[in-house]
């Protein structure tokens, strides 16, 4: 099954879409199927039960039962390269 | 999808300001000016930098992104504003870290989950170390004009002449 990635930002408009993008198009490299919701850091709550990863550009002191993922790289260009391999280890476990 | 607005009018060089606020309040209240956002913006904009930073520790000049919701925007536009001496802004995604920023890109959306390429070709430019130099050192608005138009490949809506 298609594992459900949260991509979160504050406001849900700007920084989300370019990392959605960006997880889409490594998904689609790497033959995987993801669920991709895109949402404001404030909505992930209502995922908890289901989602299986948050890659965020937003800070976060909740804990989770999922891991999370510090997207800043895709929007600085600068580390981007570690931050997609942290991903894609997450969605091949 | 509407277009965007996009002129002289909202870039803004040699901004002061001795805080993050200072410096988005005048860039914000131009666009208030301007009809372009509503004056719910200017708070809206200041209390979500504080609540979801947006500096970016960019290669060569560090820059920022400050946006918020959408019912704050009359049209949709991209203010770009040079800053006289950098301002720190807490960096993007954590609560500790500081950024000297000098070049703000302040965001208005007036739709949610929209404009991805302009978006996309946006966070290009932040990733081109000669680019963010040439905006900072740039005098003459109408080079920063063409230039991000060039970059960002909008068609541009002129206070409504086209």
């Amino acid at each position: 099954m298609a594992k459900q990635v949260l991509v979160a930002c504050g406001a849900g408009i700007a920084t989300s879409t370019v990392v959605n993008s960006a997880i889409e198009e490594l998904a689609k490299e790497n033959n995987i199927k993801v669920d991709l919701k895109q949402i404001k850091i404030a909505e992930v709550g209502a995922y908890v039960d289901t989602a299986d990863l948050l890659v965020t550009t937003a800070m976060t002191k909740t804990e989770y039962p999922f891991p999370v993922i510090n997207a800043r790289t895709f929007l600085t260009g600068i580390g981007v390269e570690d931050t997609k391999k942290q991903i894609l280890d997450e969605l091949q476990k | 999808m509407s277009e965007l607005f996009f002129n002289e009018s909202v870039i803004l060089l040699d901004v002061e300001g001795n805080s993050k606020e200072e410096v988005l309040a005048a860039i914000g209240n131009n666009l208030v000016d301007r009809g372009l956002v509503k004056e719910s913006f200017v708070p809206a904009i200041i209390k979500r930098e504080g609540e979801f930073a947006t500096g970016l520790p960019t290669a060569g000049v560090s820059v920022a992104i400050p946006h918020t919701d959408v019912e704050h925007v009359n049209k949709k536009t991209i203010s770009i504003a040079v800053l006289k001496n950098p301002v720190d802004f807490v960096i993007m995604g954590d609560d500790s870290e500081t950024t000297p920023v000098q070049l703000v890109f302040m965001l208005a959306m007036d739709e949610a989950h929209s404009q991805l390429s302009l978006l996309q070709k946006l966070m290009q430019v932040f990733q081109e170390e000669d680019t963010l130099k040439y905006l900072v050192r740039q005098t003459d608005k109408s080079k920063i004009k063409s230039l991000l138009e060039e970059k960002l490949d909008f068609v541009a809506l002129e206070g409504g002449e086209r």
